[in-house]
């Protein structure tokens, strides 16, 4: 007897949608032996992980604080890999955004107060955007390999970020902290229970329209025709460079638009605490979403979860914060996975022997 | 007489069956094949030749049925295994590393090499046996300095040197000029002596008749018959890989062109290495013609299409649609000259497999009213106008939605024929439009080649098959090496003389 996998015929949507699910399921479950390990009962573990990402009003709003910036990372890092462009410089585009809108709100007060915020955040969304679109050329026009490229570029934004900080843009009255000085109060994005804020309806807002762009525009239609096939794309009159070019900007953008919310809303300040792996945590937002901006949202709640839920694992039980990492890091692999029966039936077959 | 079946067979495949979703490839086959006998396998594109021959290479693991070599049961699940047994397959495309030399690559694919395997060795071998064999290969070549022809005899040195003695080649001569092929004759009749025997896969009948000792007939994944060449015509073949009487013979309108509508200047193109693919074309075709392309596959013909939509930038000289100078535009202006394209490699170029067939009809049109107003698609009357393609290119998919990529191959064409014929706006060309097709779905094409011929568009045909150009065309340009050889009026085309100018042979000038 052999186990035989053979191609499917067509696509079946249940399963689609069961892997993603499965696979969060097989994650707990490798997270529980590493939590036995770790002397730790893991239902008592996790029950506490959702205690406190879930269990009240508070600890929904520290999980909606963090789930708004994976959001809108996850959305453009979904949208970047829809046209099978790897872009995993989320967190450099992110950092990018935080600096240009820290740079309007520290430097261009001249503007009338109610104008800060808007403005700011467009010119984060713009940095953000110039971040992306470097690789995006490069691609385009000498198919240099944007993982490099968009990777490095993460070390540069934050290194550039911490010489900010660090640097010129450090607050004289802060006590020697790394950061600038804080935003004038009346720009900050107002929040609307605990600290979470604005920033959640914004990221809504923006993922409808996104699904509505790629299912029912033209635009959409060919950014898929890109990402399945850029030849035939070609073929059929497509620019593909401009397309690659295009994408990137809005992907960039989305992330800049994350740092930019993210410096408005929480930290009112660029300072060093507002760099911690979003843009890493995107990629698997977007894997686990299947590039469906609706999705990404909740997935996007689900991992600020995580992470919130082992911050309380630290308190109540003293196991590390970083258990929820460890269960983010152990969700990619049963998703990739999972694939295979996305793509494929297995069968067994039985042989005569020989 | 026959002294083959005296001999017990070398190779037995029994009930063989393989099926890929949606079809059955191959139908329990039977095959055997004795020493020193050359077998070809003959059947149209899509008869489940290759499938079956993959099977043998361990490429494909069958559903069912056993395979007997040397008259012992043998199990084929890999590469491998096929070697153990002596099988060798050529594939249609070569399996060698283009910047490593024929020494190199003859040891790369061997089970048992050394750490530091000794060259001197392994060079001496490869020396004695292209003298044994005439494969006229030397050892320290490198492979992308070669022809194809050249690569293929490399081919074939791979096999011989990890001492095959079934050979399977996959449409050898698809590749090759005449005389190449002649020589390709030679070094397979040399190693038939030694008691070797081989395995030809074919569609083409005067090959058999030429080449063979035997023939089995494939088709739709059965075995049609297995015979004696020398008992058999082509004709005999023809009906029995068909399954009916073929008519060479198509309905055509008498030829009435109208203004010139293609017309390229002294064009040339290379690609970034400043390689030319192709050399001083100039040509011109007018409302209500068909220029065919004839020539070996891979002589530029492919490129020439490519450079007539702007999927390539032009080095030299110009190319004029309707009167304006279109030189390297690209392909979205070339559309909108109404040039409509069917290219070549249908799955990688013509279609976007994980989208739907109705999306795949659309996207010629989506861009303008109907199906699109301000950049906002009418998906309701993207459905209708799928359905109506659907129904009247008689395409046959479950919906609308499924995605195109689960269509069988003539579907796939259609699909592209479809959405190319109806957005055609005076130009279409069409690139091995028929390619492994079967015989209704190839009528088909033609016939809605000639309509669009009918209604004053200028085409460029490029065929393979001589017998469609001089059928279809109403002159025919023939390349090799990215040159045009000669052009010639269809009607007045000879088969020999065409054959000449694929081989290089440039055309007197009359």
């Amino acid at each position: 007897m052999r186990i035989v996998l053979a191609k499917r015929e067509t696509r079946s949507q249940i399963i689609s949608t069961l892997v993603p699910i499965i696979s969060f399921l097989v994650s707990l479950i490798l997270g529980g032996i590493v939590l036995a390990f770790s002397k730790a009962n893991p239902l008592d573990t996790y029950v506490y992980m959702f205690r406190g990402a879930f269990g009240n009003w508070m600890a929904f709003s520290e999980t909606l604080v963090k789930a708004i910036p994976l959001m809108l990372t996850g959305l453009g890092v979904s949208l970047a890999f829809r046209i099978r462009f790897w872009n995993i410089g989320a967190e450099g585009q992110y950092v990018w955004g935080a600096i240009g809108t820290a740079w309007v709100m520290l430097y261009w007060q001249f503007l009338p107060v109610q104008a800060l915020l808007p403005f700011s955040l467009l010119v984060g969304m713009t940095a953000g955007a110039i971040w992306a679109g470097i690789p995006a050329v490069m691609k385009a026009v000498w198919k240099v390999d944007e993982t490099l490229t968009t990777l490095m570029l993460n070390y540069v934004a934050i290194l550039f970020a911490e010489y900010l900080y660090y640097g010129p843009w450090r607050d004289p009255k802060g006590y020697g902290f790394p950061g600038s000085e804080p935003f004038p109060r009346e720009a900050w994005l107002p929040r609307f229970l605990g600290r979470a804020h604005w920033g959640l309806f914004i990221a809504i807002i923006i993922a409808f329209i996104l699904f509505f762009v790629l299912t029912r525009t033209k635009w959409g239609l060919e950014i898929q025709m890109i990402g399945k096939n850029p030849d035939a794309a070609r073929c059929l009159g497509v620019n593909i460079k401009w397309g690659i070019i295009m994408v990137l900007l809005l992907s960039g953008a989305l992330s800049g638009l994350a740092g930019g919310i993210e410096v408005a809303a929480i930290a009112h300040r660029l300072q060093k605490g507002i760099i911690s792996g979003y843009g890493y945590t995107a990629i698997i937002i977007a894997w686990m979403s299947q590039l469906n901006p609706i999705a990404a949202l909740f997935v996007a709640i689900l991992m600020a979860g995580l992470l919130v839920g082992g911050d309380q694992l630290q308190m109540m039980i003293g196991l590390p914060a970083a258990m929820g990492l460890v269960i983010q890091g152990l969700l990619l692999f049963p998703l990739l996975a999972g694939t295979i029966f996305t793509e494929y039936k297995i069968r067994i077959k039985k042989t005569k022997e020989v | 007489m026959n002294r083959e079946k005296v001999k017990s067979p070398v190779l037995r495949m029994v009930g063989i069956t393989k099926r890929f979703p949606g079809v059955v490839a191959n139908d329990s086959i039977n095959l055997e094949l004795y020493p020193g006998e050359v077998l070809a396998l003959l059947g149209e594109n899509g008869a489940g030749k290759s499938t079956l021959m993959n099977v043998l290479a361990g490429l494909y693991d069958p559903d069912e049925g056993e395979i007997y070599a040397q008259g012992k049961r043998v199990e084929i699940r890999n590469p491998q295994d096929s070697m153990h047994c002596g099988i060798g397959m050529i594939h249609q495309e070569f399996a060698l590393v283009g910047n490593m030399t024929v020494a190199e690559n003859i040891i790369l694919g061997l089970k048992e090499i050394p750490f530091v395997p000794s060259m001197t060795e392994v060079k001496e071998k490869i020396k004695e046996l292209s003298k044994r064999y005439n494969l006229k290969v030397n050892p320290d070549t490198f492979i992308q300095n070669m022809s194809i022809g050249e690569q293929q005899r490399v081919e074939i040195m791979k096999l011989v040197y990890r001492g095959a003695n079934i050979l399977i080649l996959d449409e050898p001569t698809a590749v090759l000029t005449p005389e190449e092929a002649r020589d390709l004759n030679r070094i397979i009749i040399t190693m038939l002596s030694e008691g070797k025997s081989a395995i030809f896969i074919t569609h083409k009948m005067d090959e058999v008749i030429q080449f063979s000792h035997r023939v089995q007939i494939l088709r739709k994944g059965k075995s049609e018959a297995v015979c004696n060449t020398k008992d058999v015509t082509q004709r005999d073949l023809a009906k029995l890989m068909v399954g009916r009487e073929v008519l060479f013979r198509i309905e055509k309108k008498a030829f009435n062109p109208g203004s010139v509508r293609v017309k390229l200047e002294h064009m040339s193109a290379e690609d970034e290495t400043g390689r030319q693919f192709l050399k001083d074309i100039s040509f011109e075709i007018r409302a209500g013609e068909i220029l065919g392309i004839a020539g070996v596959a891979g002589n530029g013909q492919q490129k020439l299409a490519g450079v007539l939509i702007g999927l390539f930038p032009v080095s030299s000289g110009t190319i004029q649609i309707n009167g304006k100078d279109m030189t390297n535009k690209p392909p979205i202006q070339m559309i909108r000259t109404g040039i409509s394209y069917i290219p070549a490699d249908r799955i990688a170029m013509g279609i976007v497999g994980d989208m739907s067939v109705a999306h795949n009809l659309a996207m010629k049109k989506y861009r303008e009213e109907p199906l699109s107003k301000k950049g906002i698609l009418h998906s309701a009357r993207i459905l209708s106008f799928a359905k109506q393609m659907i129904s009247f290119f008689n395409i046959s998919t479950p919906e609308p939605s499924t995605y195109v990529k689960f269509l069988s191959g003539g579907n796939i064409q259609k699909t592209i024929l479809a959405r190319e014929i109806d957005a055609c706006r005076g130009i279409l060309v069409a690139v091995y439009p028929s390619r492994g097709l079967d015989v209704g779905a190839t009528e088909a094409v033609r016939k809605q080649i000639l309509e669009q011929r009918e209604k004053g568009s200028a085409i460029v045909l490029v065929s393979e098959e001589l017998d469609e150009l001089i059928a279809v065309a109403d002159t025919i340009a023939v390349m090799s090496e990215g040159e045009i050889m000669g052009v010639v009026d269809a009607q007045t085309a000879d088969i020999e003389e065409l054959g000449m100018m694929m081989a290089g042979v440039r055309r007197r000038s009359s």
